[in-house]
C-alpha cells in the first residue's frame, strides 16, 4: 500500500474513534452496553475487514494498514472486537472463504490449543479464553483432521459458551464444540501457530497505542497536579519516572513495529515475533506500573480513565502467549542454534 | 498532545549487509590467528592499524581527509561487529566516534589535514578531557583554564576520569576561556586539541575496581597550545557539544558491552537448556533484538540528517540498564557450582561473567550518567 492510503486509514480510524469512543463508551461497554454506533461506523468504513480482499467481501488493505488502525484502537481502548474481526478476516481470506458481515472472533486463542474436525465434518473440542466470543456473529477457526488443516467458519448457535471476562472487563469466554456443523470449511496450508502469531502481533499494536496514550496522560497529569507548592512534574524523581515510562513506550512501539513486519505476509518470522511479544509484554507491565505511580490515588479510581488502558495492557500482554511462553520458545530456538550463531541471529532481521 | 520521540523503522541497505559479512570474516580470521581474544576488548595499536587499512575508520568522512564517504549505517555495522566480538577497539574508538567528527566539523583546516588522515589509518589514539575533580556530570562547571598568550594559549588545571589518557596521542579538552555570564552559565568554555606529550602534561593512573588501568588524572601545568588548536568558536563550546551527544550516545557501544558473557553462557548451557534457562535466554535475546532495532533506527535518523538527541538518550538509558543487569540475570541462571573440575566452556563462562559483573557499575555512568540521560529525556517530554 502506498503512504497515502496508509494515512487515510489512520485518519479514518482516528476520526471514528475520537468521535465515538470516549471514556463513557468504554465504561458503558464494561457495564454490558454494546457500543452500537462505534461498531457500525467502524464496519461501514471498511476497517473491520481491512485484511479481506475485495473479491471476498473486504476492503483489501495491506497488513500494515490494519496494524496501524489497531494501534489507534489501542490508544482509545476501543471496547469492540476490532482486532478479533480483522484476524478472523485474515484467517478466512487465507483459505479463500468469503467474509460475512458483523463482528467476528477467532479460535483457538491459547498456545497449544486445537480443535478437531471429525470425518463427517463436525467440530469437536474446546477453545478457552476467546475474546468477545459472545459478541461475535461468526467465529473463524483453525482445526485439524489428522495431518490435514482447515479454516472453518461457524455461527455461535449450538455452541456451548461459558462467559468470562478479561482484566479489562471485556468478554473472554470459553467455547465448547460438540458436533457443531460449520458454515464453511476449506483446507489450508497455514501453520498451526499462524493464528497465535497474528494474534500476538495484533495485541502488540494495541499495547503500543495504549502505552503512547498513558504516557501523554501521565505527563499531562504531572503538569496539572500541584503538591508541595509546585506541579509534581517539577520534581526530579517524577521526571525520571516519566523518562523511564517514555523508554518503555518506545520499546513497546519498536516491538509492535517488529511484530507487524514479522507478520507482514507469507510465513511468519517467528523469532522476531517472539522477541516482540516478550519485550512488548514487558513494556506493557512496566509502563502501566509507572503511569499508576505518577497518577497516585486518582489513577486508582474507576472514575479516572487511566484504567481503560492499563487494565487492557495487563490483559493484552497475557493473550496469544505471554512473555514467559514466547521467551521460552525463543530461548530454545537460540540454544539449538548454538553460541556462535547467537550474534548473527540477533542481527538477522534488519 | 503527541511527543516528538520517533524511531523510524529501518532495514540495512545491501552494501551494509555485505560489509557486515566482510567484517565478520576479518574478525574470524584475526581471532583464529591470535590477533585478539574474542570478548576481551582491550587496547592494540596493531589491531587499530589493520582496521584502518581496511577502510573502516573515518568511514563517513570526506575523501579529502582520507575518509570513505560511506553511510552512517555502514559505520554502524562495523562498530557493532567489533563490539559484539569484544575486539580490542580502545586505541581507535574515541577518535573514530567522537574526536574525529568534532575536528571535522569545527577544527581549523591545517589541523584537519594533519590529524584526520592519521585517525583514518588507525595511527592515533584520542581521549576526552571533560570531567574535572569538581565538575563531573555538571560538565559546564569546568574550571581548567586556557589563558591567551602570544601565538596561543597557556593551560592550567586538572582533568579526571580520562579514559586512555596514558595511551593517547591527543585529547579534545573542554577549557575555560572566559567566566560564565549571569544569563548563561554555560558560556565561556572552548574546545581545544591537546598534544598529550606536550611539556607540562602529567598523567597519573587511577586503577579501577577491576584492577585495570584505564582512566587517569591529567594535570596541566603551563601547557602551551598553539592558536591553531582551538576547535570551533571561542567561548561557545556549549553550542557545539549538543549535537555531538546524539553521535556519542546512540551507538551500539551502549548496549553490547556485557554481551560476550551472554555468548559464553549460551555455549555453556548447551543445545537443550531447561525451561527456566530457555526463558532467561529468550528474554535477553528479546531485549537485544529490540535495542538493536532502536539503535539502528537512531543511526538511520542520523544518516537522514536528523538530530535525534532525546531518542539517543533514551536508547542509551534502556541499553545501559540492560547491559548492566545482564550479568546478574545470567549469574542466577548458571548451574550450581560442583566439586567436579570445570571444562573449557565452564572456565570461559566463569571468566566472562566475572569480567561483566565487575565492569557493570560503570555502564550507567560513562558517557553521561543515567540521571543525566533521564534529564535529557524529561526535557524531550516538555517537563523542563
Amino acid at each position: 500500500m502506498s503512504e497515502t492510503s496508509d494515512s487515510i486509514i489512520l485518519d479514518t480510524a482516528t476520526r471514528i474513534l475520537s468521535d465515538l469512543c470516549g471514556p463513557e463508551v468504554v465504561n458503558d461497554a464494561e457495564a454490558g452496553k454494546w457500543p452500537q454506533a462505534l461498531w457500525e461506523t467502524l464496519e461501514e468504513s471498511g476497517l473491520t475487514l481491512a485484511w479481506v480482499p475485495e473479491e471476498l467481501g473486504g476492503a483489501g488493505a495491506g497488513t500494515a494498514d490494519g496494524f496501524a488502525a489497531l494501534r489507534v484502537a489501542g490508544r482509545f481502548a476501543a471496547p469492540v472486537p476490532f482486532a478479533e474481526t480483522l484476524l478472523a478476516g485474515r484467517l478466512l481470506a487465507a483459505a479463500h472463504i468469503p467474509a460475512p458481515s458483523g463482528a467476528m472472533t477467532i479460535a483457538p486463542a491459547l498456545p497449544g490449543g486445537s480443535l478437531a474436525l471429525s470425518p463427517d465434518g463436525r467440530l469437536e473440542g474446546r477453545a478457552r479464553r476467546i475474546p468477545f466470543a459472545r459478541s461475535a456473529r461468526h467465529i473463524a477457526l483453525f482445526a485439524r483432521r489428522g495431518d490435514e488443516r482447515f479454516v472453518v467458519l461457524v455461527a455461535p448457535e449450538g455452541l456451548g459458551l461459558r462467559a468470562g471476562t478479561s482484566l479489562a472487563g471485556e468478554p473472554l469466554d470459553d467455547l465448547i464444540f460438540e458436533g457443531v456443523i460449520p458454515k464453511a470449511i476449506a483446507e489450508t496450508a497455514l501453520d498451526d501457530e499462524a493464528l497465535l502469531a497474528w494474534g500476538a502481533a495484533a495485541r502488540l499494536q494495541q499495547i503500543a497505542g495504549a502505552l503512547e496514550r498513558i504516557l501523554e496522560q501521565s505527563v499531562e497529569y504531572a503538569q496539572d497536579r500541584t503538591q508541595f507548592g509546585r506541579p509534581i512534574a517539577k520534581f526530579q524523581v517524577i521526571q525520571h519516572n516519566l523518562a523511564m515510562l517514555a523508554g518503555e513506550v518506545a520499546a513497546g512501539s519498536a516491538a509492535a513495529a517488529a511484530a507487524a513486519e514479522a507478520c507482514g505476509g507469507g510465513e511468519t518470522a517467528l523469532p522476531r515475533l517472539a522477541a516482540a511479544k516478550v519485550r512488548g509484554g514487558e513494556a506493557a507491565g512496566a509502563g502501566a506500573a509507572i503511569a499508576h505511580q505518577v497518577h497516585g490515588a486518582m489513577g486508582f479510581t474507576y472514575e479516572h480513565s487511566l484504567h481503560h488502558r492499563t487494565r487492557r495492557l495487563w490483559a493484552w500482554r497475557e493473550e496469544f502467549g505471554n512473555e514467559a511462553f514466547w521467551a521460552m520458545r525463543l530461548g530454545r530456538i537460540v540454544a539449538a542454534q548454538g553460541a556462535d550463531a547467537l550474534w548473527p541471529f540477533i542481527t538477522a532481521e534488519n | 498532545m503527541t511527543f516528538s520521540f520517533r524511531f523510524d523503522p529501518i532495514s540495512l541497505p545491501e552494501e551494509a549487509k555485505a560489509l557486515q559479512e566482510e567484517v565478520r570474516a576479518f574478525l574470524r580470521e584475526e581471532a583464529a590467528r591470535g590477533g585478539f581474544t574474542p570478548g576481551k576488548g582491550g587496547f592494540s595499536r596493531e589491531f587499530g592499524r589493520k582496521v584502518g587499512a581496511r577502510g573502516w575508520l573515518g568511514m563517513t568522512w570526506p575523501k579529502k581527509y582520507g575518509g570513505g564517504e560511506r553511510s552512517q549505517l555502514e559505520r554502524y555495522v562495523v562498530t557493532e561487529e567489533m563490539l559484539a566480538w569484544g575486539a580490542p577497539t580502545r586505541s581507535f574508538s574515541t577518535g573514530d566516534r567522537q574526536s574525529g567528527p568534532m575536528l571535522l566539523r569545527y577544527g581549523q583546516e591545517e589541523i584537519k589535514e594533519k590529524i584526520l588522515p592519521r585517525i583514518v589509518r588507525g595511527e592515533l589514539c584520542f581521549c576526552i578531557g571533560l570531567s574535572e575533580p569538581n565538575s563531573g556530570s555538571d560538565v559546564f562547571a569546568a574550571s581548567t583554564r586556557a589563558k591567551k598568550t602570544a601565538g596561543g594559549w597557556l593551560v592550567n588545571g586538572r582533568k579526571i576520569w580520562t579514559s586512555n589518557a596514558h595511551e593517547a596521542d591527543y585529547m579534545i579538552a573542554l577549557l575555560r576561556t572566559s567566566p560564565p555570564t549571569p544569563e548563561n552559565r554555560r558560556h565561556g568554555l572552548s574546545q581545544f586539541l591537546v598534544e598529550m606529550r606536550a611539556p607540562g602534561m602529567t598523567i597519573r593512573p587511577i586503577i579501577n575496581l577491576t584492577g585495570s588501568h584505564e582512566f587517569n588524572e591529567v594535570v596541566f601545568d603551563d601547557v602551551f597550545l598553539p592558536d591553531s588548536h582551538l576547535v570551533g568558536d571561542l567561548d561557545m563550546a556549549w553550542k557545539q557539544a549538543t549535537d555531538e551527544l546524539a553521535f556519542e550516545r546512540s551507538g551500539p557501544d551502549r548496549w553490547i558491552e556485557t554481551f560476550p558473557c551472554f555468548v559464553e553462557f549460551v555455549r555453556q548451557r548447551g543445545a537443550e537448556p531447561s525451561e527456566r534457562v530457555a526463558e532467561g535466554i529468550g528474554r535477553a535475546v528479546a531485549e537485544l533484538m529490540t535495542l538493536r532495532r532502536m539503535s539502528l533506527s537512531v543511526a538511520g535518523m542520523l544518516q537522514a540528517g536528523k538530530s535525534p538527541i532525546a531518542e539517543a538518550a533514551l536508547v542509551k538509558d534502556l541499553g545501559t540498564n540492560f547491559e548492566q543487569a545482564l550479568p546478574d540475570k545470567i549469574r542466577l541462571l548458571a548451574p550450581p557450582l560442583s566439586d567436579e573440575d570445570p571444562d573449557a566452556n565452564d572456565a570461559r563462562f566463569e571468566e566472562a561473567l566475572r569480567h561483566a559483573t565487575l565492569i557493570a557499575p560503570k555502564l550507567t555512568i560513562q558517557g553521561g550518567t543515567r540521571e543525566v540521560l533521564r534529564g535529557i529525556i524529561a526535557r524531550g517530554l516538555g517537563l523542563r
